[in-house]
């Protein structure tokens, strides 16, 4: 069905990064939210996972499945209730640092301009903010913020605020990185070339990312394997290895592995009653 | 030059936001002058403005001693709570012995009407500054340590989670994120705190004095010297006014980003 020349630069790809050590590893990891007086809610159940070192991984999922509190897991900002997560071997505990984030909201801080915010990042971390101040400046200009430097948050839109808490993720070059629906506020040229934008720098520097998105071509466009997570509570459904070759471009839409990708993905929201087929008018039985 | 065009400039853009209130002002003031002279109204219900002003004209050197002793009261009393309450509600909102021990009582003495304490300051200490200061440090003091305390427990759930990310400690976190995020309510209490010191000092005055805006204006009241009562009255408000905005221009200079916020946030809803 595919030409094979395609099938055997995917498959030495996947081969490539198969040799990899795992970086992230979570095994049997459960996340149960208790509150007093509440419903618990089991938003990840037995979660077998591994991210090897220098690849891309991709989760999608329909809303509420669990993927922020997968990252969060990671970050070390929850603890799982059963189970056990690795990053680099060491088991996490507690808030890990070594590595930069995207929430799914900007998070910036009121009182600091775009490039402030960007900055932040490495005041926090004790490190001298001149020394980056170019580095932010051409992060921002990567973002698309080139003239939005000196704004505050209120001043920007959902959009450009979300492409701030992008590259204050970027900025101390650590080597996770871990994106809850980066794209999520941005129009869709401006994903389309954040995108391009991103796989390009991956390229560059191979880190370790996790990406959470709800869109399902973004994740087979942007990945080497994705993994599609079922609804509450949370759990993996299928990982599938993407065959794309790299750079994808924009181009690789029309991959024959592009369609089989998108569309096995589609197949498992179907089948899970994630999608149904026939459109429903909303608000009528 | 520019920094003086620049004055006249925002001078001008201050009468233009302010005209309608100050016509407002000047109508009333018209108005109120025009009506008692047609009535016939007794000055000692109601004197017209041109009489207020030359009464006070008259004894200007009178009230400008009084008006020195009042903000005096005022000011110490103020920088007294802002000095007390600011460490206070660091440590209410870090120290969870102060927070458990020590704002509950905030909480409880704040019911208290503080007003009613006035003539239990006068047993206590005299009839001086200190009783005066007390009253004024008593009623700033606790719209100020409540809403600092809000301020410094306002860290947002999701920032400090970024913030943990980075592994910064205590003294960096406090300095970068929770300071700045305090501050909008720290100004917020110092705002409410220093529109009711004026009330504050008058009050104190009032229960037991020889000296003051507040002495006086009983003092012109028993002598149903209208006039001068309602000049007081305009002094009192005018120092009131002062150091209110003396507050908001530091709110300004501090935070002049959370300023810029509110106005696109106002010019949106307008
Ligand atoms: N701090 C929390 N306390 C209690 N319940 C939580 C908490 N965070 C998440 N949940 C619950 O856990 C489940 C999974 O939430 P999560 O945010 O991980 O979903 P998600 O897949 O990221 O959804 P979305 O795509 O909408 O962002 C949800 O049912 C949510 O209500
Ligand atoms: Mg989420």
């Amino acid at each position: 069905m595919t030409a094979p020349s395609v099938a055997t630069a995917a498959t030495r790809i996947v081969a490539a990064t198969d040799a990899s050590p795992p970086y992230v590893a979570l095994t049997g990891v459960t996340k149960v939210y208790r509150r007093a007086g509440r419903e618990e809610t089991r938003a990840l159940d037995r979660v077998d996972l591994t991210i090897r070192e220098g690849e891309f991984l991709a989760i999608v999922g329909p809303s509420g499945c669990g993927k922020s509190t997968l990252l969060r897991l990671v970050a070390g900002l929850h603890l799982a209730s059963t189970g056990e997560v690795r990053v680099d071997g060491r088991v996490v505990d507690r808030p890990q640092t070594n590595l930069g984030i995207v929430f799914q909201s900007p998070v910036l801080l009121d009182w600091r301009t775009a490039l402030a915010n960007v900055l932040v990042q490495v005041e926090l971390r004790g490190l001298d903010p001149a020394a980056y101040r170019d580095r932010a400046r051409r992060l921002l200009t990567q973002v698309g913020l080139a003239d939005f430097g000196d704004r505050y948050p209120h001043e920007l839109s959902g959009g450009m605020r979300k492409r701030v808490a992008i590259a204050r993720a970027l900025i101390h070059d650590a080597p996770l990185l871990l994106m809850d629906e980066p794209f999520g506020a941005l129009d869709a040229l401006t994903r389309e070339q954040i995108r391009l934008d991103l796989e390009a720098l991956w390229l560059a520097t191979r880190k370790t990312v996790l990406f959470i998105t709800h869109s399902i071509d973004e994740a087979v466009l942007l990945a080497d394997r994705v993994v599609v997570m079922s609804p509450r509570p949370g759990r993996i459904e299928r990982i599938l290895d993407v065959g794309l070759p790299r750079p994808r471009g924009l181009d690789a839409r029309r991959a024959p592995e592009f369609t089989r990708a998108t569309e096995a993905i589609t197949e498992i929201f179907l089948a899970r009653g994630v999608l149904h087929g026939a459109a429903r008018p909303i608000g009528q039985e | 030059m520019p920094g003086e065009q620049g004055a006249a400039r925002s001078f001008v853009a201050w009468v233009r936001t302010r005209g309608a209130a100050l016509l407002i002002f000047v109508a009333l003031f018209v108005v109120w002058e025009v009506a008692v002279r047609v009535t016939g109204i007794k000055e000692y219900l109601l004197p017209p403005p041109s009489t207020i002003w030359t009464e006070f004209w008259k004894r200007h050197d009178t009230v400008a001693l009084g008006a020195w002793v009042t903000t005096q009261e005022i000011l110490a009393g103020y920088a007294l709570a802002v000095v007390v309450s600011v460490p206070l509600a660091l440590a209410v909102a870090y120290s969870r012995f102060m927070e458990e021990a020590v704002y509950p009582v905030i909480v409880f003495l704040q019911i208290i009407p503080k007003i009613a304490i006035a003539p239990l300051f006068i047993i206590w200490f005299g009839f001086g500054f200190t009783p005066k200061l007390l009253l004024v440090f008593l009623l700033s003091f606790f719209p100020i340590v409540v809403s600092s305390i809000a301020g410094f427990k306002s860290a947002d759930a999701d920032i400090m989670d970024f913030a943990r990310t980075t592994g910064a400690s205590g003294w960096t976190l406090f300095r970068k994120i929770r300071l700045p995020q305090a501050l909008p309510h720290i100004f917020t209490g110092l705002k409410v705190g220093a529109a009711l010191a004026a009330t504050a000092a008058v009050v104190a005055e009032f229960v037991a004095s020889d000296r003051g805006l507040g002495y006086l204006l009983l003092q012109y009241n028993g002598q149903l010297d209208t006039p001068m009562v309602f000049a007081t009255i305009v002094i009192l408000s005018l120092i009131g006014l002062v150091v209110y905005y003396a507050v908001e221009v530091v709110e300004r200079l501090a935070i002049p980003w959370h300023v810029s916020q509110q106005a696109t946030a106002k010019d949106a809803t307008l």
